[in-house]
């Protein structure tokens, strides 16, 4: 994949300092499904859009994707890059745990990830990934979100909208955002926020939902967890 | 003769109530020969882990330093300190990866842990891993330590008493040891001081 016959970069600086094959990967990414993450005081959700045709079927679609006990990522634009980002960083995740026997923090795999979206604006003969990454966790020292651009800039946010309807939907979650937010009201606002710029009418099967959160039922182990489509229905039902 | 045998050591580990205790005997031995009397098979990783290691004395020199680089990339990348049960996992992966053609070492890891659970760990050369909430040892004295520490060893001793207990057992089976002696080291780790004394033994 990368070990190409091309000694030579394809992403070249132009006269402005401008790096086109970032943009336009970034531009690739606008035109992807809204995907929007909100960390609250005792975890993150993870929303997105599952816009599929009519014949497509919504439950082999799978936009949010569990790299480890505590970890999760969802991807706005192209999918199939993201397949090959998930399937990296759930090896890291599990390198981690070979070497150490204990769960990455979720910065160092984030750190990873990015420097695996930087080299490919840097080595021979391969394209920038076109999908910026919402990265959901919670480690030792809590709840984490993350945003991975295709350049490999990373930045922690405290709530994030990326893909097709990302300026409105980071306008709404600046409004309603609050630094003591608790995770169920995090959901309902992460509802609101997908509805806002929602095509349609939302339903359990046109959208993902995930928490990464202590798990009650397992003595407060953080665990990222798909809710599945009747959860979402209770969710949708309240707001 | 074993490579194991080339230097000679004794080396234990004990857990005390809210402590740990490492110990090894300094002789520095190539065969038969005594060469220096001041030899450390005990070093410090932090404040709270550390990683005695019996066996070939080059090897455990260069795993010293191996682990000291780990240990910096660790901190700096986590920004925390390692903690004893996630270091001991370090060392049996690092071990294992030469299993075609291991470093000689047999370590033993004492450390407190998460909210300063004491932590004792030991292993083969090439990285099995036990771990006990009593008493650990390796080395050439081994065995002496085996029956010693079986005998003298009780749970939940406190600080001072863990000291005495840990020294008594290692001179009392190094002694029997032709191979390991002339002279002692012992660390007792607590949560807020370390207690640190170097033991005159029968120079033999």
């Amino acid at each position: 994949m990368a070990d190409s016959a091309y000694s030579f970069s394809l992403t070249t600086f132009s006269p402005s300092g401008k790096l086109g094959q970032i943009d336009h990967a970034l531009a690739a990414v606008k035109q992807g499904a809204t995907s929007l993450a909100i960390k609250a005081a005792d975890g993150v959700v993870v929303a997105t859009e599952k816009k599929s045709p009519q014949l497509v079927d919504p439950a082999s679609v799978q936009k949010i994707s569990l790299l480890d006990e505590h970890v999760g990522l969802c991807y706005a634009g192209m999918g199939s890059d993201a397949r090959v980002l998930v399937k990296s960083a759930r090896k890291e995740c599990q390198t981690y745990r070979r070497v150490y026997e204990e769960r990455i923090p979720i910065a160092q795999l984030v750190r990873h990830l990015a420097t695996v979206m930087q080299e490919y604006t840097q080595q021979g003969g391969v394209r920038p990934f076109g999908v910026s990454l919402l990265v959901a966790g919670y480690d030792e020292t809590g709840p984490h979100l993350y945003q991975v651009d295709p350049s490999g800039s990373f930045w922690a946010w405290k709530a994030a909208a990326i893909g097709k309807n990302m300026v409105n939907a980071n306008t709404f979650l600046e409004k309603r955002f609050s630094n003591e937010m608790e995770l169920e009201d995090a959901v309902h606002t992460a509802l609101l926020t997908l509805k806002e710029g929602f095509d349609g009418k939302m339903t359990a099967d046109n959208i993902e939902l995930a928490t990464v959160r202590p798990d009650p039922d397992n003595n407060n182990i953080p665990t990222f967890q798909v809710l599945p489509p009747s959860t979402i229905k209770e969710y949708l039902d309240e707001i | 003769m074993s490579i194991l045998e080339y230097n000679g050591s004794g080396v234990v580990a004990m857990c005390g109530k809210n402590c740990v205790a490492i110990a090894s005997d300094m002789r520095y031995g190539v065969q038969q020969t005594t060469v220096a009397t001041d030899m450390h098979k005990v070093y410090k990783m932090h404040d709270k882990v550390y990683i005695g290691m019996a066996g070939l004395a080059t090897d455990m020199q260069t795993l010293v330093q191996r682990f000291r680089f780990r240990l910096k990339m660790y901190e700096l990348r986590e920004e925390r300190k390692i903690k004893p049960n996630v270091f001991a996992n370090l060392v049996s992966s690092m071990l294992y990866q030469k299993r075609f053609g291991p470093y000689f070492v047999e370590p033993v890891i004492a450390g407190l842990g998460d909210k300063n659970k004491p932590f004792i760990c030991a292993m083969d050369l090439i990285g099995a891993p036990v771990y006990t909430d009593n008493f650990l040892v390796s080395g050439t004295s081994s065995e002496e330590l085996y029956g010693v520490c079986e005998a003298m060893y009780r749970p939940n001793l406190e600080p001072d008493d863990l000291f005495e207990t840990v020294s008594q057992c290692l001179q009392a089976a190094v002694d029997r040891d032709c191979l390991a002696g002339w002279g002692a080291e012992v660390y007792v780790i607590c949560p807020d001081r370390v207690i640190h004394k170097t033991l005159k033994s029968r120079q033999d």
